[in-house]
């Protein structure tokens, strides 16, 4: 095709292909490429066969078997179970997908930015597999503080370059990618870890996610003999919300909530908290709401959650919440740790960070007096990857306590 | 006549290509920022092309972004930048000025209030380098109302369709990508091709002028020889405000030096 619809592009006024020049030919070829894939039984087969047998898909929902503490009301609160998912989070869904369509589009070279490495150490597992040549992105800051993630997508046979123009963070890296892929297109698939970025990522990861939803949906009505109040998920660039939300966007009578991070508090500037504290704009190739000075250059992020890390969000939770069909709220870095910690203790999961704030949310709600009968929460990773990080973090809380 | 359309028949009346050096505004100051580009003109330029310091600039390599750092970390606001303009507009009425700068800066406070700011400065021109003519349309229609001529990117694969769409929303001149990625000066050139300059007049194209890695006055001579209205110089320039950030007055002497030389390379056969 010579040019995309335009429509298919945005989402109300978000989204678009705010990119050079050069690399739209690059967007059209992967979106034809993903159309025909859609439509393509052997790509389809491969796919689901690759869910089911290599990543371990239909994952389980789970109800709570002692959560919350405090129901008003009684709700239940159930967790669909990304955690238990190779990989350890949800992230691996839509890498294989983007890694199959690579090999369809005759690139054989992968390049990925990642923050804490969660996306960098599925893109390189999937690499692996597929016998793909992968280069990850990674804020030299970010190398520093990760060390182990550095070693597990080196031992998957993956390079790691460590970027340290800008803040040496999760953007840096994506900036850095983004300047790769525009001298490196014709060979080369930029694996774009989250539903940002120019359009037709945005779409292609959440088609890509969409059995989050869809399972969780069926398991819900199998267990519950009814659809969630609410569905929560967790938005950092919202890639596991948007895989969740994307089957009851048309189920009028489900609440969908997005949970973003408020880090140290929304008032102040060390937050995540993009849809609830920042306004729109245009970065990595999309309009949607950004974190950013009164003269437009972009703010460092801050969540003690590094998934949840970054200054922009998807364009579609941009649109959702601009039409009121999703509603964005906020968890502190202290809800969410103590979040983490109630889950391990009355459940026996330990969620990642990430989804500890997701967690954090539905306890809240639960104790309101309003609070509806059945909660759906993605637990959309585990958090061994964060066991180290959080023992720090309590053991100086303790030492602080004392003092 | 727009100042673009002047200094084009100008050139041509002297058989000579333009020369079109790159700075950031503001870098590193803004009071050495005026002063770098004085000596940009003091070397001959024909026109000037000024960033705006931005925190995330995916079109540039690792030169130009240091020196979007530079500015910003001395605190450089928009409103200095633009005044910089506004100075340089009132010594030089006739010299052609585009803005190079990122979509976020030019919609963070809506996109009409930063045109209108841009003609009062005195800007002729707005490249915004990640706005693809396909995102374009609305930027252009602003941009024609304040009297500012949108300018797009010519990349050396597009295809004659897509060329075509790049001529018919430039306005002033094109900017012809040498090569594919980022901004940076390279040790060799490459020339554009043929089709691609040929693709562009056919298609009743603005001048087109060729930019990323023009570092050498043989690189300008085989930008012009290979049909190219003249040439942007970026990296190499600011490169030089980079060597010499502790003795400003090496620097203004080096850079007057530095455009002289590729300006000398202008003259056609």
């Amino acid at each position: 095709m010579s040019d995309s619809n335009p429509n298919r592009a945005y989402f109300g006024d978000f989204g678009g292909q705010f990119v050079p020049e050069i690399l739209l030919p690059a967007l059209d070829q992967l979106e034809q490429a993903f159309l025909d894939a859609q439509q393509d039984p052997e790509f389809q087969r491969e796919f689901t066969d690759l869910l089911k047998h290599y990543l371990g898909r239909p994952t389980p929902l789970s109800l709570c078997q002692n959560l919350p503490l405090v129901s008003p009301n009684g709700t239940k609160i159930y967790f669909k179970r990304e955690d238990l998912l190779h990989g350890g989070a949800h992230k691996t869904n839509q890498v294989l997908g983007q890694a199959l369509l690579a090999k369809r589009m005759g690139k054989h070279r992968i390049i990925a930015e990642t923050g804490a490495g969660q996306h960098g150490t599925a893109t390189a597992l999937a690499c692996a597999l597929l016998g793909l040549d992968c280069t990850i992105y990674m804020g030299a800051k970010d190398v520093e503080r990760q060390q182990p993630n550095v070693f597990r997508m080196q031992l998957m046979g993956a390079k790691v370059i460590p970027v340290d123009s800008g803040s040496g963070t999760l953007k840096d890296a994506v900036n850095e990618a983004m300047r790769d892929w525009t001298a490196s297109y014709a060979s080369t698939h930029y694996l774009l870890g989250t539903a940002a970025g120019p359009h037709p990522f945005p779409t292609i990861v959440r088609e890509f996610h969409r059995m989050i939803g869809a399972e969780a949906k069926a398991q819900m009505i199998e267990r519950a003999g009814r659809l969630p109040d609410e569905v929560i998920a967790c938005v950092g660039g919202g890639s596991n919300a948007i895989g969740m939300f994307a089957e009851f966007i048309d189920e009028p009578g489900v609440q969908l909530v997005g949970v973003e991070p408020a880090g140290k508090g929304v008032e102040t500037h060390h937050h995540g908290a993009t849809l609830t504290a920042g306004k729109p704009g245009i970065l990595h190739g999309c309009r949607s709401y950004i974190m950013q000075t009164e003269e437009g250059q972009i703010e460092e992020s801050y969540s003690v959650s590094a998934g949840l890390d970054y200054p922009g969000v998807g364009p579609q939770h941009a649109h959702l919440k601009s039409i009121g069909r999703a509603r964005y709220e906020s968890v502190t870095d202290d809800e969410a740790l103590a979040a983490f910690k109630l889950v391990a203790e009355k459940e026996g999961i330990i969620p990642a960070l990430e989804s500890a704030h997701a967690v954090a949310y539905a306890l809240r709600r639960a104790a309101e007096p309003d609070a509806p009968e059945i909660l759906l929460v993605n637990m959309s990773g585990r958090g061994d990857k964060d066991i180290d990080h959080v023992r720090k973090i309590f053991a100086q809380q303790a030492a602080g306590g004392q003092s | 006549m727009s100042r673009y359309q002047a200094m084009f028949k100008h050139l041509d009346e002297q058989h000579q290509g333009a020369l079109v050096p790159f700075v950031t505004l503001g870098d590193p100051d803004r009071a050495t920022s005026l002063n770098i580009i004085r000596s940009l003109i003091a070397g001959g330029a024909d026109a000037l092309e000024l960033g705006l310091p931005f925190s995330d600039p995916v079109a540039d390599g690792p030169t130009i972004q240091k020196a979007a750092i530079r500015a910003l970390t001395a605190g450089v606001s928009q409103a200095d930048c633009f005044d910089i303009i506004a100075t340089i507009r009132a010594e030089h009425p006739q010299l052609p000025i585009g803005l190079l700068v990122y979509a976020n800066l030019v919609v963070s406070n809506g996109a009409q209030a930063f045109y209108q700011r841009c003609q009062q400065a005195g800007v002729d021109s707005v490249l915004i380098a990640d706005v693809p003519v396909r995102e374009g349309e609305h930027f252009n229609t602003l941009a024609r109302s304040y009297g500012i001529a949108p300018i797009y990117i010519a990349p050396p694969d597009a295809s004659a369709e897509r060329l075509g769409q790049v001529a018919a929303n430039s306005e002033g001149y094109v900017y012809l990508l040498s090569r594919a990625g980022v901004t940076g000066a390279d040790a060799t050139l490459q020339a554009p091709a043929e089709r691609v300059i040929s693709a562009l007049k056919a298609a009743n194209s603005a001048p087109p002028l060729l930019g990323f890695g023009i570092s050498t006055p043989e690189h300008v001579q085989a930008a012009i020889a290979a049909g190219a209205a003249g040439a942007i110089s970026g990296s190499a320039v600011v490169k030089i405000i980079e060597q010499h950030l502790h003795q400003p007055a090496h620097m203004y002497a080096a850079l007057e030096q530095f455009v002289a030389s590729l300006k000398a390379a202008t003259n056609k056969p």
